[in-house]
């Protein structure tokens, strides 16, 4: 297999005057397994088409193992797609819907069969061969696409949320064989999702895109533990960070909060000057009780039994979640306090969002 | 056969029946009887003789006078039963008629001529079934030579037409390009234009281009039809563009992807618009009628035209013929329709 690394060079795309892709650079190696995550209508998937040569892009270069491919047309790439309808062909069975791409490239009948007869096996559709995908359940329909795809022997794998349609449970199954068939197959994978949990789940990198722009791009606890911007930070991990506005003081270990409340904050790390209004994000599981701190009103309790969830008020109105390892008993109506953990701390400054985080 | 019945037989409800039952049934009986009385009139009627047609009152199913053979005369003679006189009760068989006298014959003694007064009989008539109106079709006309015409012309302007419009609607339904909307509008748009306007430049084309009395005149001008085109694109809109990008990065080229994905996908739709082009071609009278004038490119239609003389009709041949020209579309609609109702294109997604 020839090497596939995928880079991005400035690639735009606009509909006539609006811009959907607003100039991406992104550097994806050879047998990687590139996430790319954002709420919808970020542009993941339309960045993903035009990758694939579906889509044409306004400006840039997309460059595969190499090469320029701007202008090479979707067939030639090299690329296989499984596509979120899974896309099957409904009127050939499902032997037909995986031989029609090798088809389509001339291969010889045999030739054609044991590779059918092998990706089948592989993927567990074996018994499924002569079945038409009306026939199929959601799981073996997403199987097939993944067969189609697999069976071609592509370069790279996009995947254009290839999940959304399937119950939780399939889901999860599905989400550890693709990430199986990756370490199988050692490809190039792209892979477009919505889900936080199924990108921190699979990916070697993730890619966080919002609004046609790379927020950041990296290893997916990189991302969690260093995260460039607010929103980046709110979008990665689950439940999502809570945010509090405050003015750092004189002392710049000092953080006024808007609740009124003052917190020391590190002295090292972060950038923040004094008078600065900037950003605390503390992630829930990243909080305890104190003395000192601030002060929460609870107003709803998750008792899951290994853990527990509680959702409160702080004194400004804000909205804050707190995680807590075991059980608890604080109940509904009560105020606690509680205090971030120093070392956890993340700080942004307000007005751009940006972390202050010192590299 | 039992699941026929239950269906035929199903109530509103209860075991009595609600006056809604006995308007419903009443309804469709009126309705089978309707649609299916003119045709299975047409049926019996084609087994009449000429004379059995003129009859007053008509009879239901065809009937012929019985007739005998007996030694000594050459042709069969008619019989017929003596309702009156002296002869009454007795059937015999008739030799000449001259004024309300008839001289008749009793077969089982075919000696003895016998007078009789012709108010005191009545024909010996039987159930008969006159073949001859369909022999003669194929004896006295060319009817095989129409039969091939109007079968030529159905099935290449059949094939053609839906050819040229799967590829047009095609292109209209999942090609993005400039004027897009202003071609299908103007498609469409023909489609207010009647087709009598358009005879005669039509006509002036076709001659021009030197298919005047040939088949191919009455094929090629029917080619492309705004309806067909319309129906099919409206089918191929709902055929899910992932299904295309699939394709596309299996490697199919865009003609492949015709093939192979969108015309097996659009099966309903085009035998919905196979059904409707050879009914249109099959029953066309008017522009055959213009284009062809020699009596060997006649057309079914054309040869029943030309049965109906200005005094003189041959009703038996064109019934005849209208029962064998109704046989191949009634067939046609018989095995093309249950692929109407059957849809593909919207399972292969989620």
């Amino acid at each position: 297999m020839s090497q596939a690394g995928i880079e991005l060079k400035q690639v735009k795309k606009a509909y006539g005057q609006v811009e959907v892709i607003k100039g991406i650079d992104l550097d994806i190696q050879h047998g990687e397994f590139c996430v790319f995550v954002g709420p919808s209508g970020c542009g993941k998937s339309t960045l993903l088409r035009m990758i694939s040569g579906l889509e044409t892009i306004s400006g840039g270069e997309i460059v595969i193992g190499g090469e320029v491919v701007n202008n090479v047309p979707a067939a030639d790439r090299g690329l296989a797609m499984v596509f979120q309808s899974y896309a099957l062909y409904p009127h050939m069975t499902v032997r037909q819907n995986l031989s029609f791409g090798l088809e389509n490239i001339n291969t010889p009948q045999s030739e054609i069969n044991d590779k059918v007869d092998g990706v089948s096996k592989m993927l567990q559709i074996d018994m499924l061969l002569d079945r038409r995908p009306k026939d199929l359940s959601g799981g073996q329909r997403q199987r097939v696409a993944i067969g189609r795809a697999v069976v071609r022997e592509p370069r790279v794998f996009l995947f254009d949320e290839p999940l959304s349609n399937l119950d939780a449970e399939l889901r999860v199954d599905m989400r550890g064989e693709i990430a199986a068939l990756h370490r199988r197959l050692g490809n190039t994978m792209i892979y477009v999702t919505h889900d936080q949990v199924e990108a921190m789940t699979m990916a070697d990198k993730i890619a966080v895109l919002r609004l046609g722009q790379l927020e950041q791009f990296g290893r997916p606890l990189d991302l969690y533990n260093r995260p460039d911007n607010i929103f980046v930070a709110g979008f990665i991990g689950s439940p999502k960070m809570n945010f509090i506005e405050g003015t750092v003081g004189e002392n710049r270990e000092q953080l006024t909060l808007d609740t009124g409340e003052t917190i020391s904050i590190p002295g090292t790390g972060y950038a923040q000057r004094s008078g600065q209004n900037v950003t605390l994000g503390i992630r829930p599981n990243h909080m305890d009780h104190s003395d000192v701190g601030l002060k929460v009103q609870i107003g709803g309790v998750e008792q899951l039994g290994g853990e527990s969830y509680l959702y409160g008020t702080l004194a400004n109105g804000n909205r804050i979640t707190l995680h807590l390892p075991g059980q608890t008993s604080v109940e509904i109506g009560q105020t606690i306090t509680v205090a971030p953990q120093a070392h956890e701390i993340h700080l942004f400054d307000t007005e751009s969002t940006h972390t202050l985080r010192m590299d | 056969m039992g699941r026929v019945w239950t269906f035929l037989t199903a109530t509103r409800g209860s075991a009595r029946l609600h006056w809604t039952d006995w308007f419903s049934y009443g309804y469709l009986t009126l309705g089978i009887f309707l649609m299916f009385g003119p045709v299975v009139w047409l049926l019996i009627s084609s087994f009449k003789t000429e004379a059995d047609l003129q009859r007053f009152p008509p009879t239901l199913l065809p009937y012929a006078q019985q007739t005998v053979e007996l030694e000594g005369y050459d042709e069969p003679l008619p019989l017929f039963l003596m309702t009156a006189g002296e002869y009454e009760g007795a059937t015999l068989a008739q030799l000449r008629r001259v004024g309300n006298r008839a001289q008749m014959v009793d077969p089982l003694n075919p000696g003895e001529r016998l007078q009789v007064n012709i108010a005191n009989r009545e024909p010996v008539e039987e159930f008969s079934l006159a073949t001859e109106n369909y022999t003669s079709l194929f004896e006295r006309f060319n009817f095989l030579r129409f039969f091939w015409n109007s079968t030529f012309i159905t099935v290449m302007a059949t094939a053609l037409m839906l050819l040229v419009n799967s590829m047009a609607a095609f292109a209209l339904s999942k090609y993005e390009f400039r004027g897009r909307t202003a071609v299908l509008l103007m498609v469409v748009g023909t489609l207010m234009i009647p087709q009598t306007v358009v005879l005669v430049p039509l006509f002036l084309i076709v001659t021009e281009l030197g298919m005047f009395n040939s088949l191919w005149g009455v094929i090629i001008p029917g080619a492309a039809t705004p309806t067909g085109v319309f129906l099919l694109r409206q089918y191929m809109i709902t055929i899910p563009d992932e299904i295309l990008d699939a394709a596309r990065m299996d490697k199919a080229s865009e003609w492949k992807i015709f093939w192979r994905i969108i015309i097996p996908l659009s099966a309903p739709a085009i035998a919905v618009l196979a059904i409707l082009a050879i009914m249109w071609r099959w029953n066309d009278f008017l522009w055959p009628l213009i284009v062809l004038t020699r009596t060997e490119n006649f057309t079914l239609q054309l040869a029943l035209n030309s049965f109906q003389g200005e005094l003189q009709t041959d009703w038996s041949s064109i019934l005849a013929m209208t029962v064998l020209t109704l046989l191949p579309i009634s067939l046609v609609f018989m095995f093309l329709q249950k692929y109407i109702a059957t849809g593909i294109a919207s399972t292969g997604g989620k």
